[in-house]
């Protein structure tokens, strides 16, 4: 069996296959401590998934399983012959069990292949139970902060001066303790991990600053006559309504951040959990994963597709809007291609398993998605840099601001001095900062992806946004890509049928649009083209070949010059031709010319709306073909380009990138993926534009699931939506950290008599990292306007 | 007065010497399978020492629940990676070049170093 992770676990970014992160599917240990209620779910014992080699008949599935029975700790194994996988329940090392399956005489490896719904589920599942834990925390936390804030708001002064009140707020601090322990324990012991490994954290921020409140409170309580009177205040309020209040921030985080992931979990969503197939003539329902390549599937009205394959028998129409963001049905016969997680319309259809599991493009999505969804556009970096070095930078300034205050303050100094470094280490949000860019990706990415449009990375995401000029390829871009012959001029004795055979024979080794139209276009005739020998396409011209003794030439205006052919008379009718946008061929038997042929591709429907919609977004549109001039110049003027460049070899596609961009624009690039490839490369962003999801979704930045160009006009709306988020939370977050710290530190008491109170601090930082995901939320709401 | 002021300075040298200066001693290259336990808010262990120019699979065990915790990147190798909770992830770091490869989660929170030599 395949190891289908080399592909779909790729990581990393741009067209770079170094790195796999893959699920072993292994339960891990339980955690000790807090996380011990998850632990409790995990099964007690063990399932291993292993993939085997070389088992080829059902008495393998037998010496296999019986090979792993007979190993101490294992409590049942059992093998899937149609998958050639083994799930093993028991305490054993997984080498051990590969080591007795390969004493067996078979290979087998870890299964790292888990399903993306079974993952999700238990993400959900862990997200869920860690959320009842936090509000468990908080409530707790308040349960002893409100009153206590309440009572210091209202009833008395929160000072130690007698000794009935230093009983009293003995036991207070010995219940602050309490709830240090209970619901703030994973900040301290967050600290102390991270203190240890010379690293400094958000829970070293929370733990210093809960910590420092608490421990001077107690001094207070010990030994009220170390301090003076003024100073003899407690902050036992302060610590617990600043753990109640962060690990509800969290908990909102949580689920805030559930949301920001819904794009892929509704890609997960469309695959189908079932198949039916036909095997020994019967249909029987099996798993999606259990398919085979070859398999026969069928499908009948309603049902979902569940892997991708080639339809073998009979007609139907698939939505696939769900993948390319195409609204229309498609329809599909014997030989179309049909893909996992679209669903079947109308008829009942057969269709032969081509790609299955991890291989399908629904699967390859969801990877490029996840991949996307994980990586940093440029502009997070400065954020990066920031976050590595905040956390003792603000512990530096909470040092700084306390001596400011003992040295320079107003009595009771060491009050204020500790209020200060304490309100300064709990208001410093370095989530705030780190989340501002992942979370909009994530959600960019993700909205991207439900339109159809599938970015690669958070560069291509970025770049996308600055776009300034877009070269649109002609054909199959601005137009259907699918030509037809209108008209055929004859020019010398042969018939219009000798003509579209010949024409069509030498055209039918060419894979160019022009040359498929002809052979369509000879079919429809019911003419079957001849083999023809000596085939040489001659690059931007044409081609050659011979049929019986026949010397054929088939290409433009350049190509007949250049052979001699004498095409004078026709050349304002081809011109004619031309300037109807239709693209004039020349035809020539034996040295003469023989007829011309009118091939015109229709412009896509949309095409005219969408290229506004480009320019109205100030981006200047430049249009590349190798038609001839007069038939650029009519398409252009019709979806009102202005700007085209006619006749263009390929490989020049890529030469009038570079010198775009050496006039200073960021270029973007729309083609096919194909034949473009070199161009797209060369573009700053190069989109690949599909006609369904038949395209290949690995060749370009941005890849275009639907043919209309609404899609380029759709991703760089969403591109520059999310960069304009990116960069509201970015703003947010440093303005609330450079504003906030030297509030927090005690600067505008000079002026206005004002010191912040380390609760707001707490509240403060719990809701910034929120507002963040909140803000990135809102690009779940963002539409496209089509118009 | 002096002595607070003084005490202060320190605490802020030794925050600087703690945090950015220090050196953790050398560590010995790691064979076989590699686990990186992900738990209580750090990578355990949060320094590995690999061969250069031979790919190698670190096996990340996370165990945190916190959301912070779920995603891995190592950037100058282009990796990132999602930690499902409760699951052994692998991670295969390619054939590189002998360097220091910091990897950590999405806010820098967590935060570790691949010493490739």
């Amino acid at each position: 069996m395949k190891n289908d992770n080399d592909e779909t676990n790729k990581t990393g970014k741009t067209k770079h296959a170094c790195c796999q992160a893959k699920d072993t599917g292994q339960s891990a240990p339980p955690a000790e401590s807090e996380t011990k209620n998850l632990a409790d779910s995990s099964p007690k014992t063990a399932e291993h998934h292993l993939i085997v080699d070389g088992a080829s008949c059902a008495s393998c599935v037998t010496k296999i399983e019986k090979a792993l029975r007979i190993l101490k700790g294992v409590h049942s194994a059992e093998m899937n012959f149609a998958q050639r996988t083994v799930m093993v329940v028991g305490n054993v090392p997984d080498s051990t069990l590969i080591s007795a399956i390969e004493i067996a005489g078979y290979n087998a490896k870890i299964d790292t292949s888990e399903s993306e719904k079974q993952a999700l589920d238990e993400k959900d599942e862990a997200d869920a139970q860690y959320y009842k834990k936090l509000i468990r925390d908080m409530s707790i936390a308040l349960l002893l902060g409100v009153p206590l804030m309440i009572y210091g708001l209202t009833i008395g002064e929160m000072t130690v001066n007698t000794n009935i009140e230093r009983l009293g707020w003995f036991a207070v601090g010995l219940a602050t303790l309490g709830v240090m322990i209970f619901s703030g324990k994973h900040f301290y012991i967050g600290a102390w991990n991270s203190f240890k490994n010379h690293s400094a954290n958000m829970d070293t921020l929370i733990a210093l600053g809960t910590g420092t409140a608490w421990l001077y409170s107690m001094v207070v309580v010990a030994v009220p006559e170390l301090l003076p009177e003024m100073a003899r205040h407690v902050y036992f309020e302060a610590t617990a309504m600043i753990i109640g209040l962060i690990n509800l921030g969290v908990a909102l985080e949580v689920k805030a951040r559930g949301k920001t992931s819904e794009a892929i979990k509704r890609l997960i969503g469309l695959q189908s959990k079932t198949a039916r197939v036909i095997r020994d003539g019967k249909d029987i329902d099996i798993p999606f994963e259990n398919v085979l390549l070859n398999d026969l599937v069928r499908v009948r009205p309603g049902e979902k597709i569940s892997v991708d394959g080639m339809v073998t028998e009979g007609h139907t129409a698939v939505v696939e809007s769900m993948l390319t963001g195409e609204p229309m049905p498609v329809e599909k016969t014997e030989g179309d291609k049909v893909v996992a997680g679209t669903i079947n319309k109308s008829g009942s259809i057969v269709f032969k398993a081509t790609r299955v599991g991890k291989d399908t493009a629904l699967a390859q999505i969801i990877n490029m998605v996840k991949r996307a969804q994980n990586s940093k556009p440029p502009i997070g970096r400065l954020a990066d840099i920031i976050a590595a070095y905040f956390v003792p930078v603000i512990m530096i300034i909470a040092v700084l601001s306390a001596l400011a205050w003992l040295n320079f303050g107003p009595a009771p100094s060491i009050a204020f001095a500790i209020v200060s470094a304490t309100t300064v280490l709990i208001i410093a949000c370095p989530c705030a900062l780190g989340l501002a860019t992942p979370m909009s990706v994530m959600v960019g990415v993700g909205k991207a992806a439900e339109a159809g449009v599938l970015i690669r990375n958070g560069e291509a995401l970025q770049t996308a946004s600055k776009i300034t000029t877009m070269i649109l390829d002609k054909t199959g871009t601005i137009t259907e890509g699918a030509p037809k012959v209108t008209d055929v001029l004859l020019a010398n004795k042969l018939t219009q049928e000798e003509v579209l055979m010949l024409a069509a024979s030498i055209e039918a080794g060419s894979e160019h649009p022009l040359a498929m139209a002809i052979v369509e276009s000879a079919k429809e005739q019911g003419i079957e083209p001849q083999k023809v020998t000596g085939f040489a396409s001659i690059a931007g011209q044409g081609v050659a070949a011979a049929l019986d003794n026949s010397a054929l030439l088939f290409g433009n205006e350049k190509l007949m010059t250049e052979r001699g052919i004498n095409i004078a008379a026709f050349l304002d009718k081809a011109q004619a031709f031309a300037e109807e946008a239709k693209t004039p061929m020349y035809f020539a038997v034996n040295g003469e010319l023989a007829a011309v042929i009118a091939v015109a591709d229709p412009i896509k429907s949309d095409s005219i709306n969408a290229i506004k919609r480009l320019q109205n977004n100030g981006i200047r549109i430049v249009m590349l073909t190798g038609d001839n001039r007069l038939t650029a110049k009519a398409i252009a003027e019709k979806v009102g380009i202005s700007e085209y460049v006619a006749e263009v070899m390929p490989e020049d596609k890529a030469k009038k990138v570079a010198e775009l961009q050496k006039e200073g624009e960021i270029v973007g690039m729309t083609g096919d993926g194909i034949n473009d490839a070199p161009a797209l490369a060369h573009a700053n962003v190069g989109f690949a534009i599909g006609t369904g999801t038949d395209v290949a979704i690995e060749s370009a930045d941005i890849t275009l699931m639907r043919g209309s160009l609404h899609g380029l006009a759709d991703a760089i709306a969403i591109s520059q939506a999310t960069l304009t988020n990116i960069k509201q939370n970015l703003f947010g977050a440093f303005i609330y950290n450079i504003a906030g710290v030297p509030i927090a530190a005690g600067v505008l008491y000079p002026f206005f008599g004002v010191l912040l109170s380390p609760v707001i601090a707490g509240a403060a930082m719990a809701f910034s990292s929120l507002t963040v995901v909140t803000n990135a939320n809102r690009l779940r709401f963002f539409k496209a306007k089509e118009h | 007065m002096l002595w607070i002021n003084l005490a202060g300075v320190g605490l802020i040298v030794l925050i600087v010497w703690w945090f950015w200066i220090y050196k953790s001693p050398s560590i010995a290259l790691q064979e076989g399978v590699i686990e990186v336990i992900v738990k209580d808010g750090v990578y355990q262990p949060s320094k590995i020492k690999i061969r250069a120019n031979e790919a190698t699979t670190i096996t990340f065990n996370r165990v945190d629940p916190s959301p912070c915790s779920e995603t891995l990147l190592i950037p100058d190798l282009e990796i990132n990676a999602t930690l499902t909770l409760n699951k052994k992830v692998s991670v295969e770091i390619p054939a590189s070049l002998p360097g220091r490869y910091p990897f950590h989660c999405q806010m820098k929170m967590y935060a570790g170093e691949l010493v490739v030599e």
